[in-house]
């Protein structure tokens, strides 16, 4: 039986025996792989890209005090973005699956709509959730927009749901009980990660500092973003640090839900601040891939 | 002749778009082209695949001819030499014909009919990337073509015969592909006879009707028959097959909305009955595959289902930590609608209009405030920010446990019903008016704020909350007369009449006349209009009633000719013996008759025999007497006769035989 590492190791082998660069988690708080740099931005513009990398993604309202078998405030995902998209690209990963020990011929596999949508990021696109044997173990999306902008090429992302595939290749019924490497199991590797931080965001969150924090990453952004469109020299503007800034928000925006400090009226303004962050990086960031190209707002 | 056969090979499409999207294609390849005749057009579709065949195709479509017109004689031997050198040929080629400005050339031209393979491969591109999909993507690029899912292959064949185009860089071919994992690996060719049968034996079942069959089989006298589960599933399998799971009983403890709700909903479960009609700790599942010879995939869908239970169960025991009556002002933090605050002040709106409803209908007062005061609480609860459906239900459940009561309980639980025609309404009075006061709020604020619906644009589904409120107040008979409820709202008067004429209609079956007669006098409650409307019915049959609905008509007429919209009551002493006299008689003693009377049936019978004296008075008597008093009076005489029996219905909009009103 493969640990939950080698699960990881199999996949990420996989991938980067097709061409694909394997990248390392990116190293903010972010609630999925999408959200890194490493997708957001590189989806955009008519440049090929193939990258692969293990994200954990944080979900602070989802976190079950470490009680709950399935949920967890941070789980990991890997994410593979192929743009363009090959055309065989279902049998791809069909053979992913295969190559970490998956009897295609023994198991259930079906392909149920599921369209993707991330209104902070102004991206949206077409797909579904991959079932097997009755378990979502695969979200599938062809992007069809980023940051606003109509994507040139149009990726596939597969995000898989690494947890659920290693419960099932392991055949236990809760997450801590996945080992992880030999002898070691997951409780024993992210138990106190997901007690504490539940704790944390449910409870003891400074919810004044939070909001104090989103309203500083939230200025830094947009001044990185002025700045940028009275520059002349574009090519080495820290568009990409700008976006880090437009990351912090998303993920204070999340702890400041799930600590219950944003009522449902608040909520869609606030969603839209950090969409016109997000979608602004997006433009700058178009600009700077092809000069000359002004981007349609 | 030959058969045409298209494969449109996708990726998986979303399976309730298949249906509209199969009738589209036929639409579209029957418009393109009708010309080539055939004997059968037949549509079908797994999620991978359109299909379509069509049958006995002539291969040549027969010439035609059309006319080409030409310059008239009268403009000279130039012109028609012009005319006809642009048709290739000389002028005693060309035929002559009138109209109304003269003589004029005419051409007839021969349109040589296309052969069907070229037809085919010009015009299937237009045909395929014109069918409509609610929602489409690009894939190859952008300004790529779009479709539902990116196309992978085509099949395009007639008889044997590749018709060659290309789709997005997919060129069409006779190679067919199997089922994902159980056909060949090799894409097999196929041909529009042996198509049904290549792929049946590649493990793609192609028409839907026998995928049905075949879970169909697999389900058993117990399961829960469901069909619009079962329609999903066929358009989501190529091969399918059924499996039968077991759960814990322990989770049977679980109310079972909760447990089906899971199953259907989360996981596309059948749910299985013990005989006494409860649940059983069971279920069906349908997979994409030919078998599950090792029980794996069996054992995986029990494994998914014990968690979502598990899941269920720790919402469960969370919520119960806090109960409803603590979450009512949780709800302040529940948008209801940006214009029109949170579920807190609906709360307040609900429980006023439904006290008022209660005093009106004489409920218990105590259980109906309880229940509207609690009845959005389960917004706040783990269990419906899981399962949203099951708002409403869950909050009746929770009420249960949290002993408000059984008759507060049943009235949250069933106050979001009916959530559509089909759907039965509360059980309870009580909860019948939880559900009115609801949906009346809904319906009065979002048409004080301009939120109304326009054509098919509705995003706050405010037409089935109408039709919600009009199906609970007749079904239930409850005595209330709607109109003070809403006429505050001059354009929500328009929009229940709607509906509730919608209801007469199509629901009780009444005949369009008749809706119009009963909706004319001013509105009672619904339960009386349904009564009135069936009395109509109900008199109708008789000889007298038809002939005496064409004389209204026809006073009707006679008054407004004359101008006269009130009149004092006729003066006994202007009455002239005779006809009119006998008239006058009448009128008072059916006037007597029909307030003593208890049913509308025996009431309508009454008026319906006022029919001879009606006739008779037309007949003889002439209203526009020279005397003004006596034709005053006569007008007086008519009008107090209509305006006094126009208050069951107004019988002049019953179209009579002969009539040409609608």
């Amino acid at each position: 039986m493969d640990s939950f590492q080698d699960t990881i190791f199999k996949l990420k082998r996989y991938w980067a025996d097709r061409g694909v660069v394997i990248q390392e988690p990116y190293d903010l708080e972010v609630g999925a792989g999408t959200m890194a740099p490493e997708t957001f931005l590189r989806v955009l513009g008519p440049k090929p890209y193939n990258v692969a990398y293990v994200q954990p993604s944080r979900r602070p309202a989802d976190g079950r005090y470490g009680e709950n078998p399935n949920r967890l405030y941070k789980h990991q995902q890997l994410q593979v973005i192929l743009k363009p998209t090959p055309d065989d690209v279902l049998d791809q990963y069909l053979m992913s699956l295969e190559a970490i020990g998956i009897n295609l011929r023994k198991h259930d596999i079906k392909f149920e709509e599921d369209n993707w949508e991330a209104p902070t990021l102004g991206a949206w696109g077409i797909g579904w959730q991959v079932m097997l044997d009755g378990l979502e173990i695969t979200q599938f999306t062809y992007f069809q927009q980023c940051g606003g902008i109509d994507l040139d090429l149009v990726p596939a992302e597969i995000t898989y749901g690494l947890e659920r595939i290693a419960a099932f290749l392991q055949n236990v019924d809760s997450v801590y009980d996945i080992e992880w490497a030999p002898g070691v199991k997951y409780a024993a590797v992210r138990l106190a990660d997901e007690e504490q931080f539940s704790v944390y965001n449910f409870e003891l969150a400074d919810v004044e500092m939070l909001w104090r924090e989103f309203e500083l990453h939230e200025r830094e952004c947009q001044r990185l973003m002025e700045l940028f469109r009275a520059t002349k020299d574009r090519a080495r503007f820290p568009v990409l640090p700008a976006y880090d800034q437009a990351l912090k928000c998303s993920n204070l925006f999340n702890l400041l839900d799930a600590r219950g400090a944003i009522s449902v009226t608040e909520r869609a303004g606030i969603i839209n601040r950090v969409r016109k962050l997000a979608v602004g990086v997006a433009q700058a960031w178009m600009e700077q891939q092809s000069p000359g190209d002004e981007v349609a707002a | 002749m030959a058969d045409f056969l298209l494969e449109i090979g996708t990726e998986e499409i979303p399976d309730w778009m298949i249906l509209p999207a199969l009738e589209n294609l036929r639409a579209k390849f029957q418009f393109a082209f009708g010309a080539f005749g055939g004997s059968a057009l037949v549509v079908d579709a797994t999620p991978r695949r359109l299909v379509l065949l069509a049958k006995d195709l002539v291969e040549q479509a027969p010439d035609t001819q059309t006319l080409v017109q030409g310059p008239y004689l009268s403009a000279g031997p130039k012109a028609a030499e012009g005319f006809a050198r642009k048709q290739g040929v000389t002028v005693a080629h060309l035929a002559k014909a009138s109209d109304a400005k003269g003589e004029r050339y005419v051409f007839h031209q021969l349109v040589k009919g296309r052969a069907l393979a070229d037809a085919l491969s010009d015009g299937l591109p237009a045909v395929i990337l014109g069918i409509h999909f609610p929602k489409s993507m690009y894939w190859t690029g952008k300004g790529g073509p779009r479709f539902i899912r990116p196309v992978r292959w085509i099949v395009a064949v007639l008889d044997d015969r590749v018709i060659p185009f290309e789709i997005a860089g997919v060129k069409s071919g006779n190679l067919a592909r199997g089922h994902r994992i159980l056909g060949s690996k090799e894409p097999p060719d196929v041909t529009a006879a042996n198509y049904f049968q290549v792929l049946q034996q590649n493990y793609v079942m192609v028409r839907a009707d026998e995928r049905q069959t075949r879970i169909e089989s697999g389900l058993g006298a117990d399961v829960q028959r469901d069909d619009n589960l079962l329609r999903t599933l066929v358009y989501l399998t190529e091969y399918p097959s059924t499996i039968r799971g077991r759960f814990d009983p322990l989770y049977l403890e679980l109310p079972q909305e909760i447990l089906s709700t899971v199953m259907r909903h989360h996981q596309r479960y059948f749910s299985v009955r013990k005989p006494d009609g409860s649940l059983a700790p069971e279920f069906v599942a349908v997979t994409n595959t030919d078998g599950d010879p090792d029980g794996l995939i069996c054992r995986g869908n029990e494994r998914v289902l014990r968690a979502r239970f598990n899941d269920a169960r720790f919402f469960w025991t969370v919520d119960q930590q806090k109960p409803l009556s603590a979450r009512v002002p949780d709800l302040a933090k529940v948008t209801f609608q940006a214009k029109l605050g949170t579920y807190r002040d609906k709360t307040e709106r609900i429980r006023k209009l439904a006290a008022a409803l209660a005093r009106q209908l004489e409920a218990d007062a105590s259980v109906v405030d309880r229940a509207a005061l609690l009845c959005k609480c389960d917004l706040t609860t783990d269990m419906v920010k899981e399962f949203t459906e099951l708002q409403g239900v869950v909050g009746g459940l929770y009420a249960h446990v949290q002993g408000e009561g059984e008759a507060v309980a049943t009235a949250i639980y069933d106050h979001y019903r009916p959530v559509n025609m089909e759907d039965a309404i509360p059980r309870t009075l009580e909860g019948q008016i939880v559900s009115t006061a609801d949906k009346l709020d809904t319906l009065r604020e979002s048409f004080r704020i301009g939120l109304i619906p326009t054509g098919t644009r509705d995003p706050f589904a405010l037409r089935r909350a109408a039709q919600g409120v009009v199906k609970i107040l007749f079904e239930a008979r409850l005595n209330l007369e709607l109109m003070p409820l809403i006429s505050d709202e001059p354009e929500l008067v328009p929009f229940m009449r709607e509906r509730i004429e919608f209801y007469l209609r199509d629901v009780l079956g009444f005949f369009y006349d008749e809706v119009a007669a009963v909706m004319a006098p001013p509105m009672t409650s619904l339960a009386d209009l349904a009564d009135r409307a069936e009395a109509i019915r109900y008199v109708r049959p008789t000889e007298d009633f038809e002939p005496l609905a064409a004389s209204f008509k026809r006073i009707k007429n006679i008054l407004k000719q004359a101008g006269i919209e009130r009149a004092p009551a006729p003066n006994p002493d202007l009455i002239a013996a005779g006809p009119e006299n006998a008239l006058y008689d009448a009128w008072r003693c059916v006037g007597a008759e029909t307030r003593e009377s208890k049913s509308y049936r025996e009431k309508l019978a009454s008026i319906a025999s006022i029919r001879p004296q009606v006739d008779l008075f037309f007949d003889k008597i002439l209203v526009n007497d020279p005397n003004p008093a006596i034709r005053e009076n006569r007008l007086a005489l008519l009008y107090s006769l209509l305006t006094e029996f126009s208050t069951i219905a107004d019988f002049s909009e019953i179209v009579t035989k002969g009539s040409t009103q609608i």
